[in-house]
């Protein structure tokens, strides 16, 4: 029972590939296939994007002391729908001084950029739509591509708040794209392969109480958080969010969309971020695997999707807490303290691997990890000049 | 015509073009872009000639295009580079002008 | 001759020549850039598949954004209103349509016109790595050592011309004053939700 629960969708794929079978010729099945396996993507994550919206502004509202959106729907929760219509009535402005071409297809690139990654990512036990040799890199190489999306629609607008944020996002993504990388590269290293099933693969064991996953290991926890900072940056989001930093330069390089265009924008933005949570849950949080072996009898993909709805909640907790960086400091943190952090963590990955089984090799690679941030996180984030953060209103 | 000779006429085409740019154009990030061109060209042979080679098992040409990727891309950052300082000097990248080897 | 190689070859082509003669310059980079997409393309088309993703990941994503913001720093987002081709453009003309002739001539009448297609291969990253790890660690290393020295060159070369006196002034306020725009320098204090 819980088995065919499980593998309900792969069932229905498979039930329906068999019905097409029937009337369609056997040479375009394999893209029948592939188009069955995309199609619930395509479904399921823009509905969660235009979920998570509301979500958000609720959320943001209840850490800032305020309402949020509370007249559309029961609760508010309608809110999406209003502004789904609204940005599909509106009048959609391209300046007179823009680059038309570049203009129109800076959005579409960076949506399909966004939709793609997903091709890659296993939802649940079998539920991948491409089980690629090389995963990972697909995954970074077309994320990779959207910087250059970025940077034609911020360039073809002919505005300079729009260029001056996508410089930003630029220089901001390839700084910030370094961390990613290595830190998943520290996954790699320990497991093998680049492809994510198998990823997800190594961490399905138990270890006594605790599940085999990355993120309860010494090197699988700072490559967790540096993960997760890295990808911050990555999604331009606050406290990294000097790209479209509405106070500084309105709305960085989207500043000139409007109408449907700019919500492919937010589309494009929600959908990498789920699609990098997602990364960082089959990395380190195990994927689809069931946290105790008693609670397997939940789903894989209904795992997955708790854990998501997990990470969404940090990025938007993360959001409404920490105010937004200065440039220099965005990059000091990236070149000073990033960088030098993923070196030491794969360093202490490899002696874990090496050190064999048994309690030296918490203590080695622990002691490495600790070392490396004590004396590189903490000279930099205990400043002389910020006082003690006190609090006036809040209690 | 066999699919090796279509990769390799197509290759030889790119490589071309790629010098077409680099002899003709005026500006030097054109140029630079040409000579990118003119490597990829050559990284296509590589992959071709593995593809449809004798011992594709032995993986030379993978590796060759692994390294020679590495290495344009070294090439590129140099190239961009020495171009910025040469702008900062002549204040121009239009390679005509740039015909002195005094400052 | 098949409809998906003849599909990425027109794209490689179109896109290249693009590149070479639009007469923006970010335009001609973003052409290339679709160039390079169109190799990677064929390079997975070829069964190269990490070949095909390295390309990706490097030229679409490195070295177009590195000619991008070159392209920028030196000014040349506009297009030019002289000539954009260089006064001895003929001969380079001449000079490559010899080349091609010659390349196209060889190819023609070459082993390869006979070779007949070899049944499917292809390369697991873990064989690619295990020959980086062995037969080709030597290698490895060399490029290594060849991206340090072009890491710390390119910003040795790039990096301005200093007067003695704002070498004195730390790091971080040489870079406040000179490059970064004055917006930057004073952040404001909110957070700034988007609601």
């Amino acid at each position: 029972m819980t088995d065919s629960l499980d593998q309900i969708f792969v069932f229905v794929k498979h039930w329906l590939l068999d019905q097409l079978a029937n009337v369609l010729p056997p040479a375009i099945m394999p893209l029948v296939s592939s188009v069955m396996s995309l199609l619930p993507v395509l479904v399921v994550f823009p509905s969660l994007f235009a979920l998570t919206t509301v979500f958000e502004r609720k959320g943001l509202g209840r850490i800032q002391n305020r309402y949020g959106p509370n007249r559309v729907g029961p609760f508010g929760f309608l809110q999406f729908a209003a502004d789904g219509i609204k940005a599909i009535i509106k009048e959609d402005v391209v300046p007179r001084a823009a680059d038309k071409v570049v203009h129109f297809i800076a959005p579409v690139i960076l949506v399909i950029t966004a939709l793609t990654v997903y091709a890659v990512l296993p939802f649940g036990r079998n539920m991948v739509a491409a089980d690629f040799d090389a995963g990972l890199l697909f995954f970074f190489a077309v994320g990779a591509a959207s910087e250059l999306a970025v940077f034609m629609a911020g360039w073809s607008s002919r505005n300079k708040y729009a260029l001056l944020g996508a410089m930003r996002a630029v220089a901001q993504m390839v700084s910030y794209e370094i961390p990613l990388i290595l830190s998943s590269v520290a996954v790699v290293m320990i497991t093998g392969t680049l492809s994510l099933p198998k990823i997800v693969a190594a961490q399905s064991t138990h270890a006594g109480l605790l599940p085999d996953w990355f993120v309860f290991t010494p090197w699988g926890f700072a490559g967790f958080i540096l993960f997760l900072i890295a990808a911050n940056a990555e999604l331009n989001r606050s406290p990294f969010d000097l790209p479209e930093g509405e106070s500084e330069i309105i709305a960085g390089y989207f500043i000139e969309y409007s109408g449907f265009k700019f919500a492919l924008f937010f589309l494009a933005e929600y959908l990498s971020m789920f699609a990098l949570s997602g990364l960082g849950i089959t990395l380190f949080l195990g994927g689809w695997n069931a946290p105790f072996a008693a609670l397997e009898f939940i789903p894989s993909w209904a795992w997955f999707f708790i854990k998501l709805l997990t990470m969404i909640f940090m990025f938007i907790w993360t959001r409404g807490t920490l105010p937004r960086l200065r440039q220099d400091q965005l990059m000091n943190l990236a070149w000073k303290f990033m960088i030098p952090m993923v070196l030491v963590n794969l360093v202490a990955a490899a002696v874990w691997h090496f050190t064999g089984p048994g309690i030296t090799r918490w203590f080695t690679s622990g002691a490495l990890v600790l070392g490396a941030y004590m004396l590189l996180g903490k000279p930099q984030f205990e400043s002389k000049d910020i006082g003690k953060r006190t609090y006036r209103f809040a209690d | 015509m066999t699919p090796l000779v279509g990769y390799l006429l197509l290759s030889a085409f790119l490589f071309a073009i790629g010098l077409a740019g680099a002899l003709t154009r005026r500006n030097a990030i054109i140029v630079l872009i040409g000579i990118e061109l003119m490597l990829n060209a050559a990284n296509l042979n590589f992959i071709a000639f593995w593809r449809y080679g004798e011992n594709p098992e032995v993986l030379t040409g993978i590796m060759f295009v692994i390294f020679a990727i590495a290495v344009a891309a070294a090439e590129a950052a140099v190239g961009l580079a020495l171009i910025i300082a040469i702008y900062r000097h002549y204040k121009t990248t239009n390679l005509d002008e740039v015909n002195t080897l005094k400052g | 001759m098949t409809l998906p190689f003849a599909i990425i070859a027109i794209l490689i082509i179109a896109a290249a020549t693009a590149a070479m003669t639009l007469r923006n310059l970010i335009h001609s980079a973003l052409a290339v850039a679709v160039s390079f997409g169109g190799l990677a393309l064929a390079y997975l088309y070829l069964d190269a598949q990490f070949v095909g993703l390295t390309q990706i990941l490097v030229y679409v994503g490195a070295v177009a954004i590195l000619i991008v913001f070159a392209v920028l720093l030196t000014r040349g987002g506009e297009a030019p209103e002289k000539s954009v081709f260089s006064a001895s453009w003929i001969w380079g003309l001449l000079i490559t349509m010899s080349v091609f002739a010659t390349l196209a001539w060889s190819v023609l009448h070459s082993f390869a016109s006979q070779r007949e297609p070899a049944e499917k291969v292809g390369a697991t990253v873990k064989q690619i790595g295990d020959a980086l790890m062995t037969k080709f660690v030597l290698p490895l290393e060399v490029i290594g050592l060849l991206l340090t020295a072009a890491l710390i060159g390119a910003v040795i070369i790039a990096m301005r011309d200093e007067s003695p006196k704002t070498k004195m002034e730390d790091g971080r306020s040489k870079m406040d004053k000179s490059s970064v725009p004055s917006s930057i320098l004073h952040p404001p204090s909110s957070t700034g939700g988007r609601q």
